[in-house]
């Protein structure tokens, strides 16, 4: 693959959205070797409780094991590949039994017991064989409850890999008085007909948000303005969607951060300090638990989206969180999924919640329309007669660097798409010299 | 091998018979843990003493909402429910708290106003596919009449056309239907999606 001939500073070759040669190369160099989320240690409380999921094309399990330890597992049977756990998730009791020839292993994968063994007597298939156990992810490690796996045995540590973004977790959690959230046992899945990369590029595109969602934004800011008048106030979940039809000016104020690895945050948030009973509750116990100034600074942290590339979005103060996991060139699962903050009113929670399901839900008001842009998207990229190149050059050279850290002086500069191409291009490189 | 010696080595053998209360897997380390399916908790409705009339007159209602999404009549839609009215689509049967767990559809009717606002805006851009649904609702069963309230179970069964693709969704209403001067008026309309929690291709647009 030639890079060079793929990404300038300023655009990028429509095929490294269509592809499959470019698209298998980042299963196998970028997915199936960094750092991706698992899921929550809450979402296996008991032993033998599992999720499922994908590691780049590998079928993966995460169990809870008899130590309380959580393990990743390769979700397939030694003997004759068979995946274990056919379900997305459920408990397996204290081993996971195949079902075909009843082969069985320990939770941490160990062989447990193979019916005649007699059978292998001589072969080379030995107990001790490692080939004879589910093979665990290469490396598993996880930050504040969130498990990640890397399968490669070499790389950075999950907190090199992570680098700021971790604030991500950290302002997710550190909006809990006890420090702490857990999962919403409910997972979403909306399949994108569109590369991944569309979905990683919108979410710190600022200047997509006045147009894309401008038939949800409109409606929601007069019925919020009509409740306004009518009774003084009105829900903090209509914000949430009037917010989305603001004007170019105020996106362009907001500021994105894009940090090394392609990972970044678009600041700003929507306004959720309000002054009602629930919430002057809420902070006050956030003092309590922090003393005044630290407490200030967990609630002002200006966020709106904090991006874990090349597949995370995470939405921390709502606690909110979007997980990609590619198919095909042309498409993605995406995996939503809701925290709870520990020890805070359930008001708290309940007005997160509405965001969750007005937004991230499968009937959302916003992102019906991003997947019709991304879906149009894939199929423009399609065309070779009417333009190879991407654009990437608003506000190109406009931007500031520091130690690394890319800082947009626009909210809406194209810094996010180059930052990402940048780490996407180290990825692909690294790969060609190995 | 000829067919002399094919019958000879068929000609002998064992006959598998099945040993009551133990399988293979139990036989060589038994943990007797079940790993198929859990008990359903899909709701069964009861069945209320009614009269043929106000069986009739529930299931034309309920014939008649459904037209109404097809025909994309969301104000009459929208309509049909009373001031404080709710639809709302939770994520499993069990969920009891529209307002205090995950949903896929949980408004009132202001937020049914919203979503409207949005379908009828010029630029919805996701609405310039072409794209309908096709309602067939049946199963219809009056769960109670007390003075003024009738509870009525039926399912649904939605196709939805968006430019080539086709999608079927189905699953069951349950109205809680309050008699009116304007006839009758959904006060919740509780929908239980079957493949609510199925991946989806692209997303929900419109109410089900």
């Amino acid at each position: 693959m030639n890079l060079s001939a793929l990404i300038e500073p300023d655009r990028v070759h429509r095929s490294v959205y269509t592809d499959p040669a470019i698209f298998d190369a980042e299963i196998e160099h970028i997915f199936e070797k960094t750092w991706v989320y698992c899921g929550h240690e809450s979402q296996v409380p008991n032993v033998g409780d599992y999720w499922t999921m994908t590691i780049g094309r590998q079928p993966m399990v995460m169990v809870r094991d008899r130590d309380r330890s959580v393990r990743v597992l390769y979700n397939r049977c030694p003997h004759r590949g068979v995946q274990l756990c056919g379900n997305q998730r459920g408990n397996t009791g204290n081993a996971f039994v195949c079902s075909y020839h009843a082969w069985s292993f320990h939770l941490d994968g160990r062989m447990r017991a193979i019916p005649l063994m007699k059978g292998y007597d001589g072969t080379r298939l030995t107990p001790g064989n490692p080939d004879a156990s589910m093979r665990p992810a290469e490396r598993v490690d996880s930050y504040r409850g969130f498990v990640f796996a890397s399968l490669s045995s070499d790389g950075p540590s999950l907190a090199e890999f992570l680098g700021d973004a971790k604030v991500a977790f950290d302002d997710m959690c550190d909006r809990s008085p006890v420090g702490e959230v857990e999962v919403v046992p409910v997972c979403h899945r909306v399949v994108q007909h569109s590369n991944w990369k569309f979905f990683m590029e919108n979410q710190l595109d600022s200047l997509h948000p006045s147009v894309t969602h401008q038939s949800t934004g409109v409606p929601a800011r007069r019925i919020e303005s009509r409740l306004k008048a009518e009774r003084g106030s009105a829900p903090l979940f209509f914000h949430y969607l009037s917010a989305f039809a603001s004007g170019f000016d105020q996106w362009d104020s907001v500021q994105t951060v894009n940090l090394p690895r392609g990972h970044g945050v678009l600041k700003a948030y929507m306004g959720l300090r309000p002054t009602d009973p629930d919430t002057l509750e809420y902070e006050a116990l956030m003092k309590r638990a922090y003393g005044e100034e630290q407490a200030e600074a967990f609630l002002s942290r200006s966020i709106h989206h904090v991006l874990v590339y090349p597949y995370l979005s995470v939405q921390s103060p709502l606690q909110q969180l979007r997980c990609l996991r590619p198919i095909a060139p042309d498409r993605t699962l995406s995996e939503i999924w809701h925290f709870r903050l520990k020890g805070v009113p359930e008001a708290i929670y309940r007005r997160a919640l509405w965001y969750f399901n007005l937004v991230n839900s499968p009937s959302t008001l916003i992102n019906a329309d991003d997947l019709e842009n991304w879906t149009k998207g894939q199929w423009g990229l399609q065309s070779s007669k009417a333009g190879d190149w991407v654009s990437f050059h608003r506000h190109f050279g406009g931007d500031t660097e520091r130690d690394g850290v890319l800082y947009s002086n626009q909210g809406t500069s194209e810094v996010v798409m180059r930052s990402q191409f940048r780490a996407w291009a180290d990825y692909m490189a690294r790969a060609a010299r190995a | 091998m000829s067919t002399t010696q094919m019958g000879k080595v068929l000609g002998t053998g064992v006959v598998i018979e099945a040993v009551e209360s133990m399988t293979g897997a139990d036989s060589i380390a038994p943990d007797h843990y079940g790993r198929g399916a859990r008990p359903s908790t899909q709701y069964v409705p009861d069945v209320a003493n009614v009269s043929s009339a106000l069986q009739r007159e529930v299931e034309t209602w309920l014939y008649r909402q459904a037209a109404l999404l097809d025909a994309r009549r969301w104000q009459d839609w929208i309509d049909l429910f009373t001031d404080d009215g709710v639809y709302w689509m939770p994520v499993a049967p069990e969920q009891t708290d529209w307002l205090g767990e995950p949903s896929i559809f949980a408004e009132d009717r202001l937020l049914m106003e919203v979503r409207m606002g949005r379908l009828q805006h010029p630029n919805a851009w996701s609405q310039a596919a072409s794209w309908g649904t096709n309602h067939l609702v049946g199963n219809v069963i009056v769960e109670s009449e007390q003075a003024d309230t009738v509870h009525v179970y039926s399912r649904f069964q939605a196709m939805e056309l968006r430019r080539d693709a086709v999608r079927h969704f189905g699953g069951s209403y349950r109205h809680t239907l309050v008699r009116t001067p304007a006839g009758l008026r959904v006060k919740l309309q509780r929908v239980d999606l079957m493949n609510g929690q199925a991946a989806y291709d692209y997303v929900i647009q419109a109410w089900l």
